[in-house]
């Protein structure tokens, strides 16, 4: 199985499509090696724009070439990005502006960095701004699919892209739809939706659970937001256990969107948030850190044995 | 449009203060001080320096003025009144529910806004992306960006100031509308932003000086910015907050307070008085 980071998959994305469509710019505050916006700066420098370590102004000046009509990709770190939250509240929020704020360096997976560089609270507040969308791909064609929507949709959008290789889940001929979650395995006794960095773990543990005679399902919510009510109900109708997994604080995060469906739809469900349970990250290698934080599969299979 | 002269424009400003007045006292609250040293800077802009369509608003070849200072609004919904954008009359609605007139300025519900800001520091890094767009497609139009004195303690300003010397951008003209109050007292002894003038030349900045109610000097310093080839073009204004009303002059009370209906007939009274 190939393994790619999505930060990887949104660089080259990036070159390919910055040939098609000329109106895609692109900004980097000075981590363009790591959010592999280089690709880009490289083959077309003309529209990229080096804007220094300026992660405010970054996000307003995207915002003002929006409103002339040009689609610009402003990159950085996710938790340097979403901790200038009131310039992205007013100026791309509020302001409806068309722009893709590029987060990489998801949660704890990036590992020795410690966590002044994890974005882990950044779902979180992204989904409470109105019209933005929080969107988080789980392998390489996902993202590239993922990319090719960005190029046309309209509104405000919040990629989220891991640092980390990630083993495909989705096959060569998957097609993206934008709000959809994606089952990508069925299950009787209980269903987990995963996002993002740990979705292929969340696979394994429950392909694996299936010699205990678990019989688990996984789906994959690359849209947290606009988040996909259907299919969380479909499921509440069928199973009356839930997980949800993320690299991520379980607050506000995927799990606080499944529970807001959940809890409404008022069917008798137990949801266990799996993830950052409300503590800070810190130095570890990224395996030890999925260790700790029970991310990797076989922390997954331990918490959903547990409850089931 | 067709450009009006300095005499003109001293009375389509006026008119333009008595708007702001009545607008104020009808939302019951709003900020007339800084609406009023901004006044002169703003009219001077649309009724005789930017090139803008108010049949078309968002017509391609328009220059882009950004109120960085979103508070001063009124003003700029005075202008755009008289300016024909919309009737006068709607700016009675100012601060009410369902309004196009936002407390501060909204893009998304008024399409002759280029920007919503209210949160101070953020206005000029949108003008810059304006700019830069402007550059990229290599169209000539101009970015204007009013901010304030109290604004520019905010660091975003200093990244914008940085950043829009590094790209060259001498398409844009930042004025500093400095009537030297804030919310909590005097600029200076909040946090005193001296010395002005050096700071914007340490960044890269072609720097003037202008009294921001003189509509002769006002006009000069727009035609010096826009023979400026190489820099992007730093004006200091100095105003005088709650110009044209005497109680309201340099007493900061009125940063936020709108005037009730006694004291509206007694500064609309001092405004028909002026002679120009
Ligand atoms: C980020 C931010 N902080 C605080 C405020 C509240 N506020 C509104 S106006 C103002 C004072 C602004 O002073 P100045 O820029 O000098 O404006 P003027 O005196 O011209 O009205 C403040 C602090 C705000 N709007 N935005």
């Amino acid at each position: 199985m190939s393994s790619k980071a999505t930060r990887a998959s949104f660089g080259e994305a990036l070159v390919e499509l910055g040939q098609e469509f000329k109106n895609v710019v692109v900004l980097d505050a000075d981590l363009s090696k790591s959010t592999k916006s280089e690709g880009f700066a490289k083959k077309f420098p003309e529209r990229f724009f080096q804007m220094g370590i300026q992660e405010a102004n970054m996000i307003g000046v995207a915002a003002g070439m929006s409103f002339t009509g040009k689609v610009p990709f402003l990159c950085s770190f996710g938790c340097f990005l979403t901790g200038r939250f009131d310039t992205i509240r007013v100026s791309v929020g509020y302001s409806n502006a068309n722009v893709r704020l590029v987060g990489t360096h998801a949660g704890v997976g990036i590992g020795e960095d410690g966590y002044s560089q994890m974005a882990l609270e950044d779902i979180a507040c992204m989904r409470t701004l109105p019209g933005m969308a929080v969107l988080q791909p789980a392998d390489d064609v996902e993202t590239k699919q993922m990319m090719r929507f960005l190029m046309t949709h309209q509104g405000p959008v919040y990629l989220r892209l891991t640092r980390q290789n990630l083993a495909s889940v989705n096959a060569a001929d998957y097609k993206f739809q934008f709000g959809r979650g994606v089952q990508l395995k069925d299950g009787k006794d209980a269903v987990v939706f995963a996002t993002g960095g740990v979705v292929a773990n969340a696979l394994e543990a429950a392909i694996n659970l299936e010699k205990q005679a678990k019989s688990v399902a996984v789906v994959n919510i690359h849209t947290i937001k606009p988040i996909d009510k259907e299919i969380i109900q479909n499921w509440a109708n069928k199973v009356n256990k839930f997980f949800t997994i993320e690299d991520h604080n379980v607050l506000g995060g995927l799990g606080g969107a499944v529970s807001e469906v959940l809890s409404e739809l008022g069917k008798p469900v137990k949801l266990k948030r799996l993830g950052v349970q409300d503590v800070y990250g810190e130095s570890g290698t990224p395996e030890d850190l999925y260790t700790k934080h029970l991310l990797d599969a076989p922390g997954i299979a331990q918490s959903l044995t547990k409850l089931l | 449009m067709q450009k009006q002269n300095s005499q003109q424009l001293k009375k389509t400003a006026l008119e333009s203060r008595k708007i702001i007045l009545k607008m104020l006292t009808e939302a019951g609250n709003g900020h007339p001080g800084g609406s009023l040293s901004a006044i002169d800077i703003i009219t001077a802009l649309y009724f005789n320096e930017i090139k803008h369509d108010p049949k078309n608003p968002k017509w391609e070849g328009r220059d882009y003025f950004i109120l960085g200072k979103g508070h001063g609004v009124p003003a700029l919904y005075a202008t755009l009144a008289q300016a024909g954008y919309f009737d006068v009359a709607e700016c009675m609605t100012l601060r009410k529910l369902g309004s196009r007139m936002q407390g501060h300025p909204d893009r998304t519900k008024l399409n002759s806004l280029e920007a919503s800001t209210g949160s101070l520091g953020q206005g000029l890094s949108i003008a810059q992306g304006y700019a830069m767009a402007s550059r990229l497609d290599k169209k000539d139009n101009r970015v204007y960006c009013l901010i304030g004195d109290g604004e520019s303690q905010e660091g975003q300003i200093w990244e914008a100031a940085m950043s829009i010397t590094k790209y060259k951008l001498s398409n844009m003209c930042v004025i500093l509308d400095e009537n030297r109050f804030q919310i909590d007292g005097s600029t200076q002894d909040v946090m005193s932003l001296e010395p002005v003038m050096d700071k914007w030349k340490a960044f890269g900045f072609n720097t003037l000086e202008i009294d921001g109610h003189n509509m002769d000097e006002i006009l000069n310093a727009f035609k010096l910015a826009r023979e400026e080839k190489s820099r992007p073009t730093f004006i200091r204004a100095h105003t005088i907050k709650g110009k044209g009303v005497s109680f309201m002059e340099n007493n900061n009370h009125w940063h936020g307070v709108s005037p009730t209906k006694e004291e509206l007939v007694k500064a609309l009274k001092e405004l028909d008085e002026v002679k120009i």
